[in-house]
């Protein structure tokens, strides 16, 4: 299985290279990519360099053009997807009707990759991505077990990639505007979700600490306890006369111990999470999981290397998400 | 000059777990007293509760189109097993309008028309002209979309009529997880349609209490209500053709009449907030997505 990962900037996709990453992902330093955080992303310059340094090392390059292009605006996007090609990128991971029409029909010599952002969960709307636009793999949406990726796996003739690491989403991909009902922003439309230029935090009388995001309080810390970031699937709520976690708990996805059977279910890429992480967290998970899956096949144990990635996880806590039915 | 067109009234599908006896009555209500031009129905958020309301559908859409009713048939936004795939083929091959919320469901259509919906991610003129090749007629924009972005495609792609999402809870997200079936503790397998203790969906508040959300199953929504009170003439020049009211337990003959009025220049909006305000909302007034803005915020609309 090919090992995914991700990098917000040069420095990270060189670490990712380094470390063993057999396929690199990335974005530019716009509205055009989901993860379009202050400082983070590439110039098509950047890019250029990039794809030869990953290239000399054996990994691909793979470009995330994965938001939804603005009315009016579409040319920001197509742009993108020029870019792209013209950086000598290996693939376009794009969700947009428009985005993907474009790519498909200027540069069809390149590899198209459905992202997660297009919630494509059925048989019926892989084929419709493969038969219109030529897409050659689709990154899955996080609502499946393994053994429904199994099956998913036997009823389409693409590649999927499934993700293994890092940030959760609790929502389907694609399909939550959350985050813009509360900030005005979205991972649709604006690439960020939760951004933090609408988090605030503030102490109540008994000296908590609460977390809020768009002046809405999601959740709260003990005094002097570590506090997590507001993101608002993982935040605190009350429902029926209970206050919790009501969405999901403030935890990352690992599913290390789920490789072999996600290798069975004939999954073609593993994808981690984290293009707005730091080079530490980059090299310590492309290599733990380079050890992970190469492990699969020559018997050596990972576990100490995977177990020590815990620090990297919200809260230091993890959870197999959808891969497990009970998850539901 | 050409003159225009009347602004229709349109009901969206109900999100919610009603009971059979709930739906029929509620349609036999909009029927005969709602001046609503269109009634989408269906079950849209959760495959497990179609069993339950399957009877339902036939008869609705006999007693809606007696009384005069264009009925489209409103389809699952997220089919998961083999099941609910099924039922989409078939319905995909009805001799009735449908609307598609999942793109599974393209290929099956073959280019006969449909209508795309809200839960569809088209935010730009380009993919709603590359829906219009494949048969889309009519359009209702995923609920964040701003209006001068809508009004912009409504410009650039003239063939397909835009139906903005006009009155009720805004639906932000669907999950493969159930919140009605995690809040009692229970899963998803074994849910026993807790749902359907909330026809309005479960309230969800902050921790400082204030009201923020609403979970219907798998689906999120707004706690507040959303009201797009944009007069006829701002609709016409946006280039929108019909409003769509989601049902509520709220009075929906009050609301659609209401919105008739207002449209027909009788209420202006500050009138058709009180009218509406006075029917036991599921929630406080909004309507910023309109403007780009936060969702749930209340901001003034142009006239």
């Amino acid at each position: 299985m090919e090992l995914v990962c991700p990098a917000g900037t040069p420095a990270a996709l060189r670490a990712a290279a380094d470390a063993g990453a057999d396929a690199i992902y990335c974005g530019f330093a716009n509205e055009t990519n989901a993860r379009n955080f202050p400082g983070l992303n590439f110039s098509p310059k950047e890019l250029a360099e990039g794809v030869v340094y990953a290239h000399a090392k054996g990994a691909k390059v793979l470009v995330a053009i994965n938001t939804f292009a603005r009315a009016g605006n579409i040319d920001l996007w197509r742009q993108a997807v020029d870019d792209a090609a013209a950086c000598n990128a290996d693939a376009i991971i794009a969700a947009d009707l428009a985005v993907l029409e474009h790519a498909a029909e200027k540069h069809p010599e390149r590899r198209l990759h459905l992202s997660v952002q297009a919630a494509a969960n059925s048989p019926e709307a892989i084929h419709f991505y493969a038969d219109t636009f030529g897409v050659k793999r689709v990154v899955l949406p996080r609502v499946f077990s393994v053994p429904e990726i199994a099956a998913l796996n036997r009823d389409i003739d693409v590649e999927t990639e499934v993700f293994v690491f890092g940030g959760l989403c609790v929502m389907t991909e694609g399909r939550c505007s959350l985050s813009s009902y509360a900030t005005g922003k979205s991972p649709n439309l604006t690439g960020v979700c939760s951004p933090p230029d609408h988090v605030d935090y503030r102490e109540d009388k008994s000296g908590r600490l609460l977390a809020q995001l768009g002046g809405f309080t999601i959740d709260s810390f003990e005094k002097g306890a570590p506090a997590g970031y507001p993101t608002l699937c993982k935040g605190q709520f009350s429902a029926e006369g209970r206050t919790g976690y009501l969405f999901e708990d403030p935890v990352s996805l690992n599913a290390f111990e789920l490789l072999e059977d996600l290798s069975k279910a004939g999954v073609t890429a593993l994808k981690i999470e984290g293009r707005q992480r730091g080079k530490a967290y980059i090299a310590g998970v492309v290599s733990g999981f380079r050890r992970a899956v190469d492990g699969l096949t020559t018997g050596a144990d990972a576990g100490p290397a995977i177990a020590a990635l815990k620090s990297f996880s919200e809260g230091g806590r993890q959870t197999s998400g959808s891969y497990k039915k009970t998850w539901r | 000059m050409t003159a225009t067109k009347r602004i229709e009234l349109a009901l969206g599908p109900c999100f919610f777990n009603w009971s059979v006896d709930q739906f029929l009555d509620f349609y036999a209500r909009i029927a005969d007293e709602a001046e609503i031009d269109r009634v989408y129905l269906g079950e849209v958020i959760c495959g497990k509760r179609m069993p339950f309301t399957d009877t339902v559908w036939p008869q609705a859409i006999e007693r809606l189109e007696k009384s005069g009713k264009t009925v489209v048939l409103s389809t699952l936004a997220q089919p998961v097993n083999k099941r609910e795939r099924t039922i989409l083929k078939q319905q995909a091959n009805y001799d009735m309008p449908i609307e598609i919320n999942d793109m599974s469901l393209l290929p099956s259509r073959e280019a006969r028309p449909f209508t795309a919906g809200p839960f569809l991610n088209v935010y730009n003129e380009a993919s709603l002209a590359f829906l219009s090749k494949r048969g889309a007629i009519a359009w209702c924009p995923p609920v964040e979309l701003p209006l001068d972005s809508i009004q912009q495609i409504a410009a650039l792609v003239p063939e397909v009529e835009i139906e903005l999402f006009a009155f009720g809870r805004l639906p932000l997200a669907l999950s493969s997880r159930c919140y009605h079936a995690r809040a009692h503790g229970l899963s998803k397998d074994s849910c026993q349609f807790i749902c359907e203790r909330d026809p309005d969906g479960m309230d969800v508040a902050t921790l400082d209490g204030k009201r923020f959300l609403a979970a219907n199953g798998i689906q999120t929504l707004s706690d507040a209500c959303h009201v797009a009170a944009l007069t006829a003439d701002h609709l016409h020049t946006s280039g929108i053709q019909r409003l769509r009211l989601s049902p509520h337990m709220s009075d929906m003959v009050a609301v659609s009449n209401a919105f008739r009025e207002f449209l027909d220049g009788a209420l202006d909006a500050a009138e058709l907030d009180a009218q509406l305000e006075r029917l036991a909302l599921p929630g406080p007034l909004c309507n910023a997505y309109l403007k780009g803005e936060a969702g749930w915020k209340k901001t003034s609309l142009p006239a």
